[in-house]
């Protein structure tokens, strides 16, 4: 480079620190630095269990360079409610309140605390960061596994093909809840990550962003192919980014061309059981689903 | 554990302080940036999960104090600027 300072097409300041324990190429911990750049200094983050709470909190230290709090794996939800209020309460209406939560303390364990703070209107961000299993405990399927993928608890064998069921669309059930902006995102695409991010703080009133986070030792592939993943994720239709602003659909990125999912699937050791017709069967569903999201986009 | 004294309510009161654990120690390989083929894209910069790669008045610096050496950066740069070089070689 000829000697001139670099221009940054996201924001410089960092607020968590390195020295963390997540793992080498950790897509959830990029996941939360990308967002903390969008939701900035002011801001108190609520964390439920999971990865990024073990990762960042190993006592006596933190990563966190802003206030922070871990109570439970069902709460953070109820726990992010009360501080919201507390806030209210003393007039601070300048602080954002955020959390994060892994698919496990969303789409399962944490789901009707969820389901109650934006029921209740609660003014606060809620960030899943999906990295579709319980990955700091071994590698469990949740709620959020995909169809196929093989984990310590769906194991591939002559039966059991992986995880015989849908993946728990809560995206579309924040939708249904009526929560003013829900939207998906993927770290492969940080622009436009942090712009949903910071789309979701302005929102008066709760907020929920889904980010597909790619895991090197939970879906077996290089800890240097997170952002690939994460694109070929994307681009063969397998992880759909789109945002829903007041109950309008928008799909905010589309493939030129949709990328056969073979390409996604082959690059990770929880899809190399699959056989051709168990990789057409999933061609097919993401085929239909992008159909439908196509009409939905129409609308 | 034994040293630890512990606070009421766990509460830890100094912001970032994971930095006292050097996670560059995991690292096998180790990223090698080469300046002359540096474009200046960011894209090593937004896409490290721990935050190793930061601009400086001229380029970029990488921090091996915390880098586990992903290779993240190495795979995502367009003009194949930063290499990855086994460790006891790079010393």
């Amino acid at each position: 480079m000829g000697g001139r300072k670099p221009r940054l097409p996201i924001p410089e300041e960092e607020l968590l620190a390195p020295g963390h324990r997540a793992c080498a190429g950790c897509g959830s911990a990029l996941c939360v630095r990308l967002c903390l750049k969008a939701l900035g200094k002011n801001t108190i983050v609520v964390t439920s269990t999971g990865c990024i709470e073990v990762t960042t909190t190993p006592y006596p230290e933190t990563a966190w360079k802003v206030p922070w709090i871990h109570v439970a794996f069902e709460n953070a939800a109820a726990v992010a409610s009360g501080v919201e209020r507390a806030l209210k309460a003393l007039g601070k209406d300048d602080v954002t309140v955020a959390v994060f939560a892994g698919d496990g303390g969303t789409v399962d364990i944490g789901f009707q605390a969820l389901s109650g703070m934006v029921e209740r209107g609660h003014n606060v961000v809620y960030i899943c960061y999906d990295n579709e299993a319980y990955m700091n405990t071994g590698v469990q399927r949740s709620g959020a596994t995909p169809p196929y993928a093989a984990t310590t608890t769906t194991p591939a064998g002559k039966v059991w093909r992986g995880e015989m069921r849908p993946k728990k669309d809560v995206p579309r059930i924040m939708v249904d809840h009526g929560v003013p902006y829900v939207a998906t995102a993927c770290v492969s695409f940080p622009q436009d990550l942090i712009k949903k991010v910071k789309k979701a703080k302005k929102v008066d009133g709760p907020a929920y962003v889904h980010v597909l986070c790619p895991c090197p030792p939970g879906w077996g592939y290089d800890s240097s192919e997170t952002i690939e993943i994460g694109e070929l994720a994307v681009e063969t239709g397998m992880w759909v980014l789109y945002e829903v602003e007041d109950g309008e659909f928008r799909l905010t990125y589309r493939p030129k061309e949709r990328k056969p999912v073979e390409e996604y699937l082959k690059r990770q050791k929880r899809f190399q059981h699959l056989t051709e017709d168990e990789i057409e069967e999933i061609q097919r569903m993401v085929d239909e689903q992008w159909e439908e999201l196509e009409k939905l986009a129409e609308k | 554990m034994g040293e630890t004294e512990y606070t009421i309510g766990a509460v830890v009161r100094e912001p970032g302080s994971t930095r006292r654990n050097k996670t560059g120690r995991w690292r096998v390989f180790r990223p090698v940036l080469d300046e002359e083929k540096c474009v200046g894209c960011a894209k090593c910069f937004m896409f490290c999960p721990d935050g190793c790669i930061r601009p400086t008045e001229d380029g970029f610096e990488i921090d091996y104090d915390y880098c586990k050496g992903c290779g993240i950066c190495s795979k995502v740069c367009p003009t194949d600027a930063i290499e990855m070089v086994m460790e006891e070689e790079a010393e």
